[in-house]
């Protein structure tokens, strides 16, 4: 079975974000990228699944600049075969990505995709979705455990509330919460491996997709400062300040 | 050969997140429960930091000494009780087999130290041998197809763990000094072979020292390490080496010292202003990073110059020299910034005040290392 797993590299989860000063977006000079830590638990799971004989082999896909190729070798340390890096010079849009993703697919024919459920820059939380739609697949998303035989997964997703089981036939899109594992370090002998293998370089051109944008940034702006809470003497107090601003 | 740009970076993202994220956060633990937990233990082994020195056809990293001082220098933002785990494997207690070895003593045990199943010790010192380690008491009396060893060692990292030590020990009785020091690999589970109670410290609790002691120990003559007498030489060349590891640490710690220091300064207010605003707390930071910055310099130019096949022993001995007094007062300074939060045990400070006090002592003391960059100096003309 092949397992696909698209990782993006974002800006890493410790760095505290700035916004450019003309705010037309995120600074990103000098600023510290990883992968998306919901990738990262995508390809640990699809590891697992490589090292319980589920899987035979693992193939990541990045969308990105050159530099891309880091998170990339990042997954192939942590023990991914091969990696394929499609790069763009902008940060393309969730539909164009999936667009992308769909034309990998028809090449790769692979039997799942394992991908995280966003990324951490954007938050669109729209991928793995909009994949399974151009694809007519069945997806099933934010897991917290999954389970893969040889035609379905079984899924369980969080959701509001509770818990949900679900049977999907493969091939599947599955997208990683956050608790669906935690991800392994690299060991520092599998980060000197990972050099020797493959990353095959392609374009969008390659696979015909149009990458311009579609969607307009206005402008990006910090969130407004919280102001500072105040303390109450007492219950009756506090009782009256919920009531008071509504909350009650 | 030193590792491409690319996989150096990774290498040591991989290692920071190790530290930031899994040592880190137990410093206070492990110096309260003076253990570091076995899960770590494991977590160490798993990511191959034991075997960092070992070359890469034994299962290490085959690091070259600039890369391993890199690691060294991530390895010194946290409690430097977590380097000394795997300490001892990286250098002191696996370089005399990797510079001297056999090919069967190599097979045999490098496999293991890098993995991190053998743990290793270098045991020199002894009562009477400290800083003139060349007077050597141990003695080795070769009786068919053994050497028997009786004799103690003092002050011995990690023999407590250890499963395999490397033992300086005096063949020729005849001759004084380093002349007659032999050097031997002992397994831990010879008979006669004891290891005592480990010794109270001022600093890096969670790291242990022990006295090992020799009785009519009967080690295989195929565990002589080098030829007869060249006892002091592997002893000296692996020190030279270690003592670049030691400077890189002592670089690492000072780093994270700063960096404490700074994200203190900036939040505590006194006089209605941060104490970062204050020009006597900014000389303390400018005074400290500028020495962190030459030690990393001399350290870094001297690891590049031995990967080159230079003899380094004076610049070795002056890296090790300068970085661990640089350590001792950037760590001085980092208290007074801290005031008293700096004396208290919660903050952390006072804790590497007293770890870093040992980098001065041990693997050669500050005036050890005098002797020798003088001597060197002089040997070199200028
Ligand atoms: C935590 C720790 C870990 C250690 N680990 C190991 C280990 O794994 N293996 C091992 O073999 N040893 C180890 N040691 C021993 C260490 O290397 C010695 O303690 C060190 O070399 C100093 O020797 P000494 O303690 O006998 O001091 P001494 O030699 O007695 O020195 C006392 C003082 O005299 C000074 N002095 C000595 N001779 C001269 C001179 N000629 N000129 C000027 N000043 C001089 C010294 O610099 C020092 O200030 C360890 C020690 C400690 C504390």
């Amino acid at each position: 079975m092949k397992v696909l797993v698209p990782v993006k590299r974002v800006i890493d989860y410790n760095v505290k974000v700035r916004v450019k000063p003309d705010q037309t977006g995120v600074d990103l000079a000098n600023v510290k990228m990883s992968m998306n830590p919901f990738d990262e638990i995508a390809t640990e799971e699809a590891v697992r699944l490589k090292e319980k004989g589920v899987a035979t082999e693992v193939v990541v896909v990045s969308i990105g600049p050159q530099q891309a190729q880091e998170t990339i070798r990042t997954a192939l340390a942590m023990g991914a075969d091969r990696g394929i890096l499609i790069v763009t010079d902008q940060d393309a849009e969730p539909l164009a990505v999936a667009k992308l993703l769909k034309a990998v697919i028809a090449e790769e024919s692979p039997n799942l995709v394992v991908m995280g459920k966003q990324a951490i820059d954007g938050d669109n939380n729209a991928v793995g979705q909009m994949l399974a739609a151009l694809l007519d697949w069945p997806q099933a998303t934010f897991a917290s455990k999954l389970e893969v035989t040889a035609d379905k997964a079984t899924v369980t997703r969080e959701i509001d509330g509770g818990l949900q089981t679900l049977d999907v036939s493969l091939p599947a899109v599955i997208t990683a919460d956050l608790r669906l594992n935690e991800p392994r370090y690299a060991s520092l002998p599998n980060i000197m491996k990972a050099k020797k293998k493959e990353i095959a370089m392609k374009t969008a051109a390659d696979y015909g997709v149009d990458v311009s944008p579609k969607l307009k940034v206005l402008k990006v702006t910090e969130p407004p400062k919280r102001s500072a809470g105040i303390k109450v003497a007492d219950a009756a107090e506090l009782v009256g300040k919920l009531k008071s601003e509504g909350v009650l | 050969m030193p590792l491409d740009l690319d996989t150096r970076t990774q290498l040591i993202d991989g290692v920071r997140r190790f530290v930031t994220e899994r040592l880190r956060p137990i410093e206070a633990q492990v110096a309260a429960d003076d253990a570091v937990p076995d899960a770590v233990l494991e977590e160490m082994k798993g990511l191959g930091l034991f075997g960092l020195s070992i070359p890469e056809e034994y299962g290490g990293l085959g690091l070259s000494m600039e890369d391993e001082a890199l690691v060294a220098m991530e390895l010194g933002r946290a409690s430097p009780a977590f380097r000394s785990a795997f300490g001892t494997n990286v250098g002191i207690g696996s370089q005399g087999l990797v510079m001297f070895g056999t090919e069967a003593q190599k097979e045999k045990y490098l496999p293991g130290i890098a993995s991190g199943e053998i743990v290793t010790s270098f045991a020199l010192t002894e009562p009477e041998a400290g800083s003139d380690s060349a007077n050597v008491q141990t003695r080795a009396r070769l009786d068919g197809d053994h050497y028997v060893l009786d004799g103690s060692k003092r002050y011995i990292t990690n023999a407590g763990r250890a499963s395999l030590f490397t033992v300086m020990a005096r063949t020729d009785p005849d001759r004084k000094g380093a002349a007659g020091v032999s050097a031997f690999l002992v397994p831990r589970d010879l008979a006669g072979l004891s290891v005592s109670k480990p010794e109270k410290k001022m600093g890096q609790q969670g790291a242990h020292i022990h006295d090992v002691v020799f009785e009519g120990v009967r080690v295989p003559v195929e565990n002589l390490l080098g030829a007869e007498g060249e006892g002091f030489k592997v002893a000296m060349q692996v020190l030279d080496k270690g003592r670049l590891h030691i400077a890189s640490v002592c670089v690492g710690v000072a780093e994270r010292l700063i960096a404490d220091s700074v994200a203190y300064a900036a939040e505590r207010k006194q006089f209605g202003a941060p104490i970062a605003s204050f020009q006597m707390i900014q000389a303390m930071i400018a005074d400290s990073k500028t020495e962190c910055l030459a030690a990393r310099a001399l350290v870094l130019e001297t690891a590049r110059r031995r990967d080159a096949g230079e003899n380094v022993t004076l610049e070795a001995s002056a890296s090790k020299l300068y970085a661990s007094e640089m350590v001792g007062r950037v760590a001085d300074r980092a208290v007074q910034i801290f005031g008293g939060a700096g004396y208290v045990a919660d903050y952390g400070i006072e804790r590497l005040y007293r770890d870093v006090r040992i980098f001065r002592i041990y693997e050669g003391s500050s005036e050890i290392q005098k002797l020798v960059i003088a001597r060197e100096t002089m040997k070199r003309g200028g």
